[in-house]
């Protein structure tokens, strides 16, 4: 009996390395009920989850929902496109009128960092971050690691490449963190405009991304954010490819065993060559499964339990 | 786990138990004798040594062993919500069709009979088995729900509040079994005395 110490998931930076494995280890269970011929257990039954997603997304919030199905939670999602957001209504309304339907849990994703440290403070339910702005993408960054961990067999000494736009991915951020406070070895790669200013202080900068691939036990790739590129931060696609896109050549200066991570979706030819995100070393399909385990681990540590201990 | 327990006395040894498994060996074998069609499945944590015991003895009584499985309720019990720290899910690894199988389930003590009642559960979930049965080390009373075991190992009785510990070289480096009482009945007793 193992307690999990926090009542909200809000991002990697405040957890502790023994909590990441724990949610780790968790997943690494919750995933053999995936390959079941019944794919479902009674586990957080009478629970209920709101997904509230302020922003696309296709992989995240489908993925949460297949995790509450197995889990037997009842849950419904809210895209915001089609609901009272649209006619002015604040997030802290929404939240309190959420609230009031009485869920267990809200899992939200918001184009404003801190949105949900800003729902934890105001609400009752157990809130859980599926991005934030540029900040944190916390499950993504345990599914990437939980992916590395199945691959490698641990997480220490890996020489882990981060590549692409560092500047606006909050998967980079959560990811630095976690790596980092698991003893993986990080190189961070990206054009100037791209790489937030100090970031260097976590982890090694190269604008060489040839560099950044020599002996890399994994690449992880990160996607070109067209739909927060309001400036020039790179001549065009074409040029940010030939610079920055990883190809073939480039994988190969990695270790022979180099596996190659992308958070989804990818914009093939612009940050990856068709060839390498389908070749033998890609693990992004793996990526996806290992993303319900972790949601379900999540679903479990922070649903799963009460505060009063049996007798 | 508050309270403080200290042993009352020793329901088992090494020698014991190993007589009493090898004996439920064979009456598993004397009722189900073809070992394909045979499945023994572990209840974690205890469960599942046990289980692999059970598999080794009764492969020395008809040839073959059968297969073997193990099962963590955790995900399928009633007290989640009450019972605080969540426990570690340790996983399920059933790696075969339990359809048209006898599959029995081993558990290490038998007690109020709602870990049996999880596993149940469970356990239909991967399929349907020719039949289910039951077998522990330790039936020590108590049900709260309408179990039985259909192999036994020692029945006993006690209060509800005393503790029943099976340990097993493979979890905790010996093989016994022993009856705990709370420190404070303990010390009760003394007094009276």
């Amino acid at each position: 009996m193992s307690l999990f110490p926090h009542r909200n998931l809000l991002g990697i930076e405040p957890l502790a390395p023994a909590d990441v494995e724990h949610i780790l280890d968790t997943a690494d269970s919750m995933k053999e009920i995936l390959d079941r011929p019944i794919k479902k257990v009674p586990t957080l039954r009478g629970k209920t989850v709101i997904n509230l997603f302020y922003e696309a997304s296709t992989r995240t919030r489908s993925s949460f929902e297949v995790a509450e199905r197995v889990l037997s939670a009842d849950s419904l999602s809210i895209a915001t496109a089609t609901s009272s957001v649209q006619k002015g209504e604040t997030l802290l309304d929404t939240a309190w009128n959420l609230e009031a339907m009485k869920p267990d849990m809200i899992i939200i994703r918001h184009q404003c960092s801190g949105a949900p440290h800003f729902l934890a403070r105001h609400c009752r339910p157990a809130i859980v971050n599926a991005g934030d702005g540029a900040h944190e993408h916390p499950t993504q960054a345990l599914l990437d690691a939980l992916t590395l961990r199945q691959r490698k067999g641990r997480l220490r000494g890996l020489r882990v490449a981060i590549i692409g736009d560092l500047l606006h991915s909050r998967v980079a951020r959560s990811n630095l963190w976690l790596l980092t406070k698991l003893g993986a070895d990080v190189v961070l790669c990206g054009p100037p405009t791209l790489v937030p200013p100090g970031i260097e202080a976590m982890a090694p900068v190269t604008h060489r991304i040839e560099q950044a691939c020599e002996g890399a036990d994994a690449i992880m790739m990160l996607r070109v954010q067209r739909e927060r590129m309001t400036g020039g931060y790179f001549p065009s696609a074409r040029e940010y490819f030939q610079r920055f896109g990883l190809t073939e050549p480039r994988v190969r200066r990695a270790k022979k065993d180099v596996i190659i991570l992308h958070p989804g979706p990818m914009n093939r030819g612009v940050e990856i060559a068709t060839e390498v995100a389908d070749g033998p070393y890609s693990v992004i399909l793996d990526q996806v499964t290992n993303g319900v385990a972790i949601r379900m681990a999540v679903l479990y540590l922070l649903l799963g339990g009460a505060s009063e201990v049996e007798s | 786990m508050a309270a403080s327990f200290r042993v009352r006395q020793e329901l088992m040894d090494a020698a014991r138990l190993g007589r009493t498994l090898a004996r439920i060996a064979h009456e598993i074998v004397e009722r189900h004798p073809d070992p394909e069609r045979t499945a023994l499945v572990g209840v974690r944590t205890r469960g599942v040594p046990l289980a692999k015991r059970l598999a080794k003895l009764m492969a020395a009584a008809q040839g073959a062993p059968p297969r073997i499985g193990a099962l963590d309720i955790t995900l399928y019990r009633d007290d989640l919500t009450t019972m605080g720290p969540n426990p570690v899910v340790k996983g399920t690894d059933i790696p075969f069709s339990i359809d048209h199988r006898t599959v029995v389930l081993v558990d290490d003590v038998l007690f109020t009979g709602r870990t049996v009642r999880a596993a149940l559960d469970e356990l239909i979930d991967f399929g349907r088995p020719a039949r289910i049965e039951l077998a522990v080390l330790v039936d020590r009373g108590h049900r709260e729900l309408p179990v039985r075991a259909d192999y036994v190992g020692k029945s006993i009785t006690t209060a509800r509040e005393e503790n029943v510990q099976v340990k097993l070289k493979e979890e905790d480096g010996e093989d016994r079994v022993l009856l705990l009482e709370p420190a404070r009945a303990a010390a009760k007793r003394r007094g009276r005395r």
